[in-house]
């Protein structure tokens, strides 16, 4: 392995010749082949086309081109198995859709490919992202590369599991309960989850649709800033994009956190946090109070709350985005006497169980004479919980909170409870409800077994700059050694 | 006990956009089945609705043309229910806040006026279309995605033929707006019907049942024609009604039971996340009221007062808008309306039919045609002439006075020389003019038509008439 696989330092060496983006591919293509087989990370690998991209970057640079705007020149990126790619698989991990190609490209991929990304596969995740394990995958579980017998978390398992093995250097996830970052968690990886609107969602198949959100997963901080620049600003195919002027999330990057202040919600250090998880993000508070920052306490009173509200939210707004997948105009169909009794056999036959578990759950919420208790009590429990947020955040810059409980777990260990699932997310969700950012970063180990524990920051809407600016400074500061024994 | 029956309408009209609601496809109908397609209308994994500003500002149009309320936030919601003609197994529709809410639709109805009051028009997008064949169905989704105007009116009709008379006033607002061309044949416009009867001055409504699947006016006026007598039947046999959808056949002229109450669809409506609200400023709101047009009742009422104009004219110029405007064009320039009028509608109508003859390529000025009846009232040229002048101007595109002037068609009022051309007109018809002596009065009319012929037109016919009378019984 490349000792420095950073963008920035690989790039370098691209531009003057010293390596070439087919060998950077090379070296991912390498171990794609030595490890996949047992993490399971890509499910879907066009080694040809990757390469293909891969030789037209590298004549672009022959020649001399102007290469200035590819600020992804070379890098191989894989993308979610959810996020549409031209001519490429997008099966959601679903066997509704094992054998659909996307007629299209996703806004994201398109940026990817006009910052000169080099397009190297897909990644597994659990079934259209619902779950937290990669469990729920139609293609099988993907396996975390710090111990194969772990999950890698979810539901961008295959996304955190492939950049910390290195298949890819960056890739796409999509976070709509902490999807990106407690995956990034669990594998040792950098997660971002930018604000609500802040990333077009055009292309994305929608899990829940005022939740969901693009984001990078990466090795490094600075990485992740600059993908989150690439795929950042307005489209006008997603009315939910804010016409918010593009940032440069880089350059900010080193400057002084002194001042920063970051709270600490009382709510999120309670009972259930595991012990090293506990003394790790301890430790990682000494750190940024060395570094400037003033800690200091603050309060998200409804926070008990957000689970519930959650599953309510994204459970009505599933059960009408998955109601496309009929067998009528694509994907897996099942034949029937009458439209009815294809409905029926496609989609008991297409869906794996927690799938329909929530299309049940949403369909129930939003029913005649249930409309009110819950899916309408939930979204003014939403307001509530962004209330909380927006009053912490007129005391402090950032918040500060585990990604996570716990670290990895083992295959199997909550596939049978749902709710013991759903509580992994339990740090991670109200950043999707209020529409903030949030990153999780890798802030040390357990001790037995070695496990990568996250550190999660959470910055107001559409201030990502000073969230990437922390939690650069953090890791400048830490320099956790992230390679996974394989 | 006498009966009313209680009608409300549910009219659907595609509207005159050139794409569709949330993509780029083209808004046209009779291509070939889905050419007219993409990701977004075909509702693929992944893609987003971006709504259609001008289909906004259709539905706001229609709102002031109905006289509504048009309120601040609109917002789209999401109506769940599988059928293979709907792409993504919900319609986006305005249920909560709708475009345009309490307006109103006037108009007439055998000599009387009457008014249905609109509880909404909202937007929505149409679904694709369905076809059987033999052994197996398909589904055309050109149609799918094609911005629907909704307009749900109160339960203030009361009979077949008023049903009928208010589709047919609202497709004439419709039309006149640029709205839709409503083009039934091309199923632009659909209609539902909700109808239930009560005994007369009853308040209470009684049980509601909706009619679908009419794809006519006159299918609706048929269906309530049969169905109102149905319900009335029914309720002298001691039966009561109950509430439920059926279907119009419209071969069969009946009406069959689809569904009851009991299996009614819950439509799990919830705000559609993938949209914000519409929250349109003052300043959209004026541009939207640019494209306000006069309604057809105010037209030909205005052209009645305005023009002192008899109905039928007016309502010449009501169907014929662009030669109403036309004929406002000519009244501007001052000169007798009614006879203005006239030359519009007998004269230059006539010559419009020709293919390549239309208002905008005529050869003479709208103030030429003041000057001709002008000539004409001033008894400068006799109307007869004036017919021929009119088929010159229409030609050359010269002024009348140039063309009476240059082929010398000034009527003769001069005494002594009518009083020639009588002279000749009386020698040369002895028996007619002895006829007149002798007291029959219809032979002056004869010699009236010889003194015509002599004078080659240009004699003032009244003073003729009177010269010779003057002769024949001094």
């Amino acid at each position: 392995m490349n000792k420095d696989l950073s963008f920035h330092c690989l790039q370098n060496q691209m531009r003057q010749g010293d390596l070439s983006a087919q060998s950077v591919l090379q070296g991912c293509l390498d171990r794609i082949q030595a490890h996949n087989s047992s993490l399971n990370a890509l499910i879907h690998l066009d080694a040809k086309d990757a390469m293909q991209q891969a030789v037209q970057i590298d004549q672009a640079i022959q020649r001399g081109d102007n290469l200035e705007n590819k600020p992804l020149l070379g890098i191989p990126v894989a993308i979610k198995d959810n996020i549409a790619q031209l001519d490429q698989p997008m099966t959601c991990a679903s066997k509704m859709l094992r054998q659909f190609i996307s007629p299209y490209d996703a806004t994201v991929t398109r940026a990817l490919r006009e910052a000169g990304a080099v397009l190297v596969g897909r990644a597994n995740l659990d079934e259209f992202a619902m779950g937290s394990s990669t469990e729920t995958s139609f293609h099988g579980v993907s396996r975390n590369p710090w111990d194969k017998d772990r999950i890698p978390g979810g539901s961008s398992g295959g996304s955190a599991a492939a950049v910390s093995a290195a298949f890819c250097l960056g890739a796409l996830g999509s976070d709509t309960g902490g999807s990106i970052r407690q995956p990034a968690s669990y594998c040792g990886c950098v997660g971002l989850k930018p604000s609500y609107g802040r990333v077009s969602r055009f292309g994305l198949t929608a899990f829940a649709s005022s939740l969901d959100q693009i984001g990078p997963l990466t090795l490094k901080v600075e990485d992740a800033a600059r993908m989150l620049g690439v795929i950042a600003g307005h489209d006008p195919k997603d009315s939910t994009s804010v016409k918010a002027p593009s940032e440069d999330y880089v350059s900010g990057l080193g400057q002084d956190i002194k001042g920063m202040k970051i709270g600490l919600p009382s709510e999120y250090f309670v009972e259930g946090l595991d012990p090293e998880v506990r003394r790790a993000i301890d430790v990682a508070i000494k750190t940024l109070e060395n570094l400037g920052a003033l800690i200091c306490p603050i309060s998200l009173p409804h926070t008990e709350f957000a689970i519930a509200t959650y599953y309510v939210i994204c459970t009505a707004e599933a059960s009408a985005n998955l109601a496309r997948f009929d067998g009528i105009r694509y994907g897996h169909r099942e034949e029937g006497k009458d439209p009815l009794e294809l409905y029926n056999r496609t989609r008991g036959s297409g869906f794996g169980e927690e799938v329909k578990r929530r299309i049940l759950l949403g369909t129930y919420v939003l029913s005649s004479g249930y409309y009110d208790a819950y899916y309408l009590r939930a979204q003014k429990v939403r307001t509530l919980i962004r209330q909380d947020f927006e009053r912490a955040f007129e005391k402090v810059d950032l918040m500060l909170t585990p990604t996570v409980p716990s670290t990895a777990f083992e295959l199997g260990e909550k596939a049978s409870d749902p709710l013991q699932m759903y509580l992994t997310d339990i740090f991670t969700i109200s950043a999707n409800l209020v529409g903030n950012c949030g990153i999780s970063i890798p802030c040390g180990f357990s001790e037995n077994p070695r496990l990568p524990i996250g550190l999660q920051l959470m910055g107001r809407p559409f201030e990502e700059q000073k969230l990437l600016q922390v939690a650069y400074a953090y890791e400048q500061a830490t320099q956790w050694k992230m390679e996974p024994p394989l | 006990m006498d009966y009313e029956a209680v009608i409300g309408l549910e009219t659907h009209v595609q509207l005159k956009t050139l794409s569709k609601m949330w993509c780029g496809c083209a808004n046209q109908y009779g291509a070939e089945p889905n050419t007219q397609v993409c990701p977004v209308c075909l509702g693929m994994p992944g893609v987003l609705p971006v709504p259609n500003e001008q289909a906004l500002r259709l539905t706001a149009l229609t709102g002031y043309l109905l006289h509504c309320e048009l309120p601040r936030h609109v917002q789209f919601d999401r109506k769940n229910y599988f059928y293979p003609d709907v792409a993504k197994n919900y319609q986006l529709t305005q249920l909560a806040y709708p475009s345009t809410v309490n307006g109103h639709v006037d108009f007439e109805m055998q000599g009387e006026s009457k008014r249905v009051r609109i509880t909404r028009a909202h937007l929505e997008e149409d679904v694709g279309k369905s076809f059987h064949f033999d052994r197996q169905s398909g589904v055309d989704f050109n149609r799918g995605g094609v911005p629907l105007l909704e307009i749900v009116s109160e339960p203030d009709i009361t009979s077949a033929d008023m049903a009928h008379a208010y589709l047919n006033a609202l497709k004439d607002i419709l039309v006149y707006g640029k709205i839709s061309d409503c083009d039934m044949e091309k199923g632009m416009v659909r209609c539902d019907v909700n109808v239930s009867v009560r005994p007369k001055g009853s308040q209470t409504l009684g049980a509601k049942v909706e009619i679908k699947n009419m794809n006519s006016f006159s299918g609706v006026r048929r269906a309530l024609q049969y169905e109102i007598p149905r319900q009335l039947e029914a309720i002298s046999r001691g039966e009561s009604i109950v509430q439920e959808t059926r279907r119009w056949d419209d071969v069969a002229n009946m009406t069959e039971s689809m569904r009851t109450k009991e299996d009614a669809h819950d439509y799990r409506y919830f705000p559609c996340p993938d949209l914000v609200p519409f929250e349109p400023s003052d300043n959209w709101f004026e541009t939207v009221r640019e494209g306000l047009v006069e309604l057809p009742m105010d037209r030909k009422k205005r052209f009645m007062e305005q023009y002192q104009l008899p109905e039928n004219d007016a309502e010449v110029f009501i169907s014929d808008v662009p030669l109403g405007d036309y004929f406002e064009k000519v009244a501007s320039h001052g000169g007798n309306p009614k006879a203005l009028a006239n030359w519009v509608i007998n004269n230059l109508r006539a010559q419009l039919v020709e293919p390549e003859v239309s208002l905008d390529s005529l050869r003479f000025e709208p103030a030429a045609l003041v000057e001709l009846v002008e000539l004409v009232d001033t008894g400068k040229i006799s109307s007869k002439i004036a017919q021929s002048v009119f088929t010159d101007m229409f030609t050359s595109g010269k002024a009348p006075a140039a063309i009476v002037a240059e082929k010398g068609l000034v009527q003769v009022s001069d005494t002594g020389a009518i009083e020639q051309f009588c002279d000749q007109a009386i020698e040369a018809n002895p028996g007619p003019a002895e006829d007149y002596r002798q007291g029959k009065d219809a032979a002056l009319n004869f010699l009236k038509g010889q003194v015509m012929k002599l004078s080659r037109g240009k004699a003032n016919p009244a003073l003729v008439g009177k010269v010779l009378d003057q002769k024949l019984r001094p």
